[in-house]
């Protein structure tokens, strides 16, 4: 059966035709667009995408306006029945300010924008978007971001690190997060937040293919090879 | 009815901006500025006799994420 995703633009997001297109590359069927106006996600998807960018031009606060759009509360919706949902980067901003990830992403630490290649250590290789990765494997992908900073008080980082839900953390604290917190999943494990894009290291041409091995893992897990 | 609420970060968040200001002031030789925080100032004009509890509501919904922001809201006219 097709792989069926969707992927969710906001007027703002600069990802998004990126994160279709890794998706496509990977299972085979090209994502379903959706618009961040449509009150409804098409019928029995595999997986949902949130993608980066400024999504309403970052007013207020990164992911705000869109974590309040009438497709968010649809995305919020299939999470809880538990569809896989990826948020990369300003997806994961989002995905904080609806409350279907725990924390919020703050102004970087050092106050600039970071736009460079970062080493990853992969925390949990036991989820649904991890599982083609060896525990505790350096894996590198792009960052390009002003409020990657993730912040959580220390109960929560506790639980998220006592729950194995650190999904990925910077060998190299690009942005002054907590713990170095790259990635977070939620307790089901069906949602994951990350501030690295994947979707921008899928081919060799692309200098680095080690996104690849994510949408890999989400596709055949959920579809089976 | 006017309605003022300040947005502000949560003692104990790291405030990258309020540091960066507070080293500025520093720069321009302002001296004994103790600390700098950043906030935000959001003006609503809302129907005379809204209630608190919506107005608390507006804030936890959406002016301030509670996860790392206070707010305070402060009427400037009542009827």
């Amino acid at each position: 059966m097709a792989f069926r995703a969707a992927v969710v633009t906001f007027p703002g997001s600069n990802c998004d035709r990126d994160l279709a297109d890794a998706l496509e590359k990977v299972s085979g069927a090209p994502a379903i667009r959706v618009w961040h106006g449509d009150a409804e996600l098409p019928e029995r998807l595999d997986f949902i995408g949130l993608p980066g960018g400024f999504s309403y031009g970052d007013y207020l606060r990164c992911g705000a306006m869109a974590a309040r759009s009438p497709i968010v509360r649809a995305v919020v919706e299939a999470a809880n029945k538990g569809v896989p949902v990826l948020g990369v980067c300003n997806g994961f901003q989002v995905l904080t300010e609806s409350g279907l990830l725990p924390g919020a992403l703050m102004r970087n630490a050092q106050l600039t924008f970071v736009c460079r290649t970062v080493p990853l250590e992969v925390e949990n290789s036991q989820s649904l978007f991890t599982a083609g990765y060896e525990q505790g494997e350096t894996i590198h992908l792009p960052v390009a971001h002003h409020d990657g900073n993730y912040f959580a008080d220390e109960a929560t980082l506790d639980r998220l690190e006592g729950e194995g839900r650190v999904a990925f953390r910077y060998g190299e604290n690009c942005n002054g997060s907590q713990r170095a917190i790259a990635g977070v999943l939620n307790a089901q494990g069906n949602v994951l937040g990350m501030m690295p894009h994947p979707e921008r290291a899928i081919e060799p041409e692309m200098g680095n293919s080690d996104g690849r091995v994510l949408f890999e893992s989400a596709v055949e897990g959920l579809v089976g090879v | 009815m006017k309605v003022r609420i300040f947005v502000s970060l949560k003692p104990g968040v790291l405030d990258p901006q309020g540091r960066a200001v507070h080293h500025a002031l520093e720069g321009l030789g302002f001296r004994g500025v103790e600390d700098v925080r950043v906030g935000r100032l959001i003006e609503l004009d809302v129907a005379d006799g809204t209630a608190d509890a919506t107005l608390k509501d507006m804030c936890e919904k959406l002016l301030a994420n509670t996860v790392i922001e206070n707010y305070r809201i402060e009427k400037l006219e009542t009827v």
